[in-house]
């Protein structure tokens, strides 16, 4: 019997102390960020998908070895090159990225030994079609030396 | 007679006004104070403070096509959502919001309001059965239980305010009230019965008052992590809308109910504080309950069936009748 | 809680919880067989996000399969990486730089802290209390910001690499590790005040779904469901591997057999979690993260390799058959969701729906980590 009236009273008590709680967390800040009204900061390791280095002239650091091709567990790097009539090295003419499956593993980034690929922090890659998920990194370096 | 007529008509009118204005807005309240619970910012886009919301809302339930599954009883799957909606609206007319604001008073009031909330149940029943979905069925059959399961100590407790006040008239109870919050059914050391006992009926009201309104932690019919979505599984468009007002409008009639049994409706809790209008005490109080009900729902996990049975036949029953012998004994003595 | 009726099987329903059911958290789906709000007879239906990880781990190159194990997990996904790194070291010798096991150790409790704060959120939610969810995700936001900071992910982490790390933790980690560790402690008081002393919750818990030491041995059950059955067994302690032996934690254990013991082990992990982390703060020596000379190509001798880590979700196995190629001849992954969850069909018997689907709930389940 006593313990009938001490469960009610205990059960009771934990309500009242769960309503404390959330009563003090009514009055205190949020903490959210209301998305695209702001914008956080990608901190500097922050993997987008992955982009073309250029050097001083605009052009990328890229020698065409193709490790990171070779290096992507899933296929998804695509590059060609050639030599131009007189130059030494192989220039970059082609490297898509389908990003649609990719997996931001870093593979590529890391098996790169010459600075021509890094991440990119960009995240907002929202759309209905598949093909814009087709990167083609050498347009989109163009586009950013523009 | 026919002036009379036009004003119960008037008084529906208002009555409906009232009751879909609340049940719009005390949804914006509820994400905005679950949003501050959680720490977030809540509806704040549409409008100011996010004020258009509930109206947007409303605009694209009205906009989605009402759907029947196939093989549902179509009149009872229609029938359902009015049903919720239609007693929650008819109780308002009897409420005594101030000691002029009535639309028609009763002589009895409490066996009027008490009618309409169990006809309340019926349309959980009625959508659960109709809609021919399994979790929309379990979710009515819990509905049921829980409904007889609550109006027992809901109505024992009624009760022992009635015999205090020595009337089923609303108005008639608060006027016993009258005084100050010494005088209120829920401590009432002044008033008429001076049973210090009340204290717990009035929580027993409170938590019948939560189970009727299936709300959280009671909200079994709804049970969104075991029955999906519980009665409302099949319901889009108006219907969940209709749904979802009726929850609230039952919430504010609850509350009011709570408000005139026990918190002394219109009257101010100091005697001094006389020349504030009724009708602002009144609304304060049900406003604060209403926000514990949003306070609540937040803060607890749900139970289960045989923890709400168990409560209600082996804690809130048993206690409530014992009140309700108590305070005929000390009626008996004063 | 066994059922007091006598369940007539000719009165009995079928109801598909799932695939896509609010108490799955993901796509699990259950065939339970009902007798109103009993279960008669229950049958788990998995492999609707089967996707062929051992598979790929016999066509890809070690390196290449890599980033495979943190999504089979996407809760606790270093604990996943961290088995794999360290059978694949011990299949080809590599040494690893003290500095690297203790960064490896100190990323993979804050992993299981991570993990088992949205377990905790989750569970209650499964339990129809929403704000608990809120609170717990904020810590472990916390905790992904810390993470995001160094491996460059917020959740499907491709962190650690044979012999060693993509890259050094800085002092900012170190003292925002630091700054962590009382706030969690802060907010522990707070749930065990919030969610474990409530009434509701306790009456759901308690009591619900025993599982006795011999159906956790059964079904070769490990994590909080074999230790809140009284089961001691944590690969940390009982199979050392890494820098654990160096560390001092205890391995909660509770005898009750419930719901609620499960719940209780999880809770008293992460505490034990942040005495590791804080310790490992503390010993963090200097030095490398890579080893000075790691074979270019990684091929592991033939042999038949097998190592056990304790994830977040119980205890991983990963066991590697190499015949001495590129690429592995097998690769196993013995995932602890996979026996946790089997148990379910089991012990589900004659529960209610809604304790059934609270004891799934305390089984902590990730679909994808079963489904590989
Ligand atoms: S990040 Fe990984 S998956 Fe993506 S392109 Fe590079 S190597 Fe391939
Ligand atoms: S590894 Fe670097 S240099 Fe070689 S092809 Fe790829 S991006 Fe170009």
């Amino acid at each position: 019997m006593i313990t009938y009236f001490t469960d009610i009273y205990h059960g009771l008590i934990s309500l009242f102390i769960g309503m404390g709680i959330t009563f003090k967390e009514f009055f205190s800040p949020t903490v959210t960020v209301s998305y695209p009204y702001e914008t956080l900061t990608m901190c500097d390791r922050y993997r987008g998908h992955t982009q073309l280095i250029a050097n001083e002239e605009g052009k990328p650091n890229c020698v065409v070895c193709g490790l990171c091709e070779k290096a992507c567990p899933s296929n998804c790097i695509s590059l060609a090159g050639e030599k131009p009539e007189g130059g030494k090295k192989k220039v970059l003419t082609k490297y898509i990225l389908d990003f649609t499956r990719c997996s931001l593993c870093g593979s590529c980034v890391e098996s790169c030994n010459f600075n021509a690929l890094e991440f990119s922090k960009e995240y907002n890659l929202a759309s209905t079609r598949k093909e814009d998920f087709i990167f083609d990194l050498l347009k989109r370096l163009e586009e950013k030396n523009k | 007679m026919s002036l009379t007529l036009l004003n119960v008509i008037v008084a529906v009118v208002i009555a409906i006004a009232f009751a879909a204005l609340n049940a719009a807005y005390l949804v914006w309240a509820e994400r905005r104070g679950a949003a501050r619970i959680q720490r977030r910012p809540g509806p704040n886009i549409n409008g100011p403070f996010g004020l258009l919301q509930p109206p947007l809302d409303g605009i694209k339930l009205m906009a989605k096509q009402l759907t029947i599954p196939g093989g549902a009883d179509k009149v009872l799957f229609i029938a359902a959502p009015v049903l919720a909606m239609f007693p929650a609206i008819m109780s308002f007319v009897t409420i005594p919001f101030s000691e002029s604001i009535v639309a028609k008073n009763m002589n009895v009031g409490v066996l009027m309001i008490f009618a309409f909330a169990s006809t309340g149940s019926m349309a959980l029943v009625f959508a659960g059965w109709s809609s021919r979905n399994k979790y929309a069925m379990m979710s009515s059959v819990r509905a049921v239980s829980q409904a007889v399961a609550y109006e027992i100590p809901m109505l024992i407790t009624t009760i022992t305010v009635v015999m205090i006040a020595g009337s089923t008239d609303l108005m008639e109870i608060v006027r016993q009230q009258s005084g100050s919050i010494l005088h209120w059914n829920i401590f009432p050391v002044l008033g008429n019965s001076h049973n210090l006992l009340m204290p717990m009926s009035f929580l027993i009201f409170f938590t019948c008052t939560l189970a009727e309104t299936n709300r959280a932690p009671f909200d079994l019919g709804e049970a969104e992590s075991e029955l999906v979505a519980g009665f409302h599984t099949e319901y889009g468009s108006m219907g969940f809308g209709l749904f979802f007002m009726g929850e609230y409008a039952n919430i504010v009639i609850g509350s009011c109910m709570t408000t005139i049994l026990f918190l002394g409706g219109w009257n101010a809790p100091l005697p001094f504080l006389g020349f504030i209008p009724g009708i602002f005490w009144f609304l304060l109080k049900l406003y604060l309950l209403i926000a514990t009900f949003i306070w609540i729902r937040w803060t607890f996990p749900r139970t289960t069936i045989y923890g709400l049975l168990n409560l209600s036949w082996k804690i809130l029953i048993p206690l409530s009748l014992f009140n309700l012998l108590f305070t005929a004994g000390l009626i008996k003595v004063f | 809680m066994n059922s007091p009726i006598k369940l007539q099987p000719d009165e009995t329903f079928i109801l598909n919880v799932g695939p896509q059911h609010p108490a799955t958290h993901g796509v699990l789906r259950v065939k339970m067989e009902m007798n109103g709000e009993y279960i008669v007879n229950a049958e788990t239906v998995i492999g609707y996000i089967h996707r062929m990880h051992e598979k790929m781990g016999e066509v890809k190159t070690y390196p290449q399969f890599l980033m495979n194990l943190s999504r089979m997990d996407y809760l606790g996904a270093l604990g996943y990486s961290h088995g794999h790194v360290l059978l694949i070291e011990k299949a080809s010798g590599i040494e690893v730089p003290e500095r690297a096991e203790y960064i490896r150790a100190i990323m993979v409790e804050l992993n299981r802290v991570a993990s088992h704060l949205f377990w905790f959120g989750a569970f209650v939610m499964d339990l129809g209390g929403f704000s608990p969810l809120m609170y717990a995700l904020q810590d472990r936001e916390y905790i992904l910001d810390m993470l995001e900071a160094v491996t460059g992910s917020r959740l499907t982490y491709c962190y650690f690499r044979f012999g060693g790390l993509y890259n050094d933790i800085d002092d900012d980690f170190i003292s925002a590790a630091r700054r962590f560790i009382p706030r969690m402690r802060k907010s522990l008081k707070k749930y065990h005040k919030l969610v474990t002393g409530n009434i509701i919750f306790h009456k759901r818990l308690e009591g619900i779904a025993p599982l006795s030491q011999e159906m956790c041995r059964k079904y070769g059950a490990s994590s909080a469901v074999a230790r809140g059955s009284g089961i001691n067994f944590d690969v940390r302690k009982n199979e050392p591997y890494s820098v654990y032996p160096e560390f001092d934690f205890d391995i909660p254990v509770f005898h009750e057999c419930d719901s609620l013991a499960r719940y209780k082990v999880r809770m008293e992990e992460i505490e034990q979690s942040l005495r590791i982390i804080e310790q490992g703060l503390d010993k963090l020596p200097d030095g490398p993260i890579m080893p000075e000379k790691k074979p270019k190509l990684i091929k592991p001798p033939p042999g038949d390799y097998y190592q056990a880590v304790e994830t977040a979700r119980g205890s991983f196995g990963i066991r590697l058959v190499s015949d001495g190629g590129k690429t592995p001849y097998r690769l196993k992954l013995r995932s602890p969701t996979y026996s946790n969850m089997h148990l379910f069909d089991e012990s589900c018997r004659g529960m209610m729906i809604m304790d059934a689907l609270a004891f799934m709930g305390s089984l902590d389940l990730v679909i994808p980590e079963i489904d590989r």
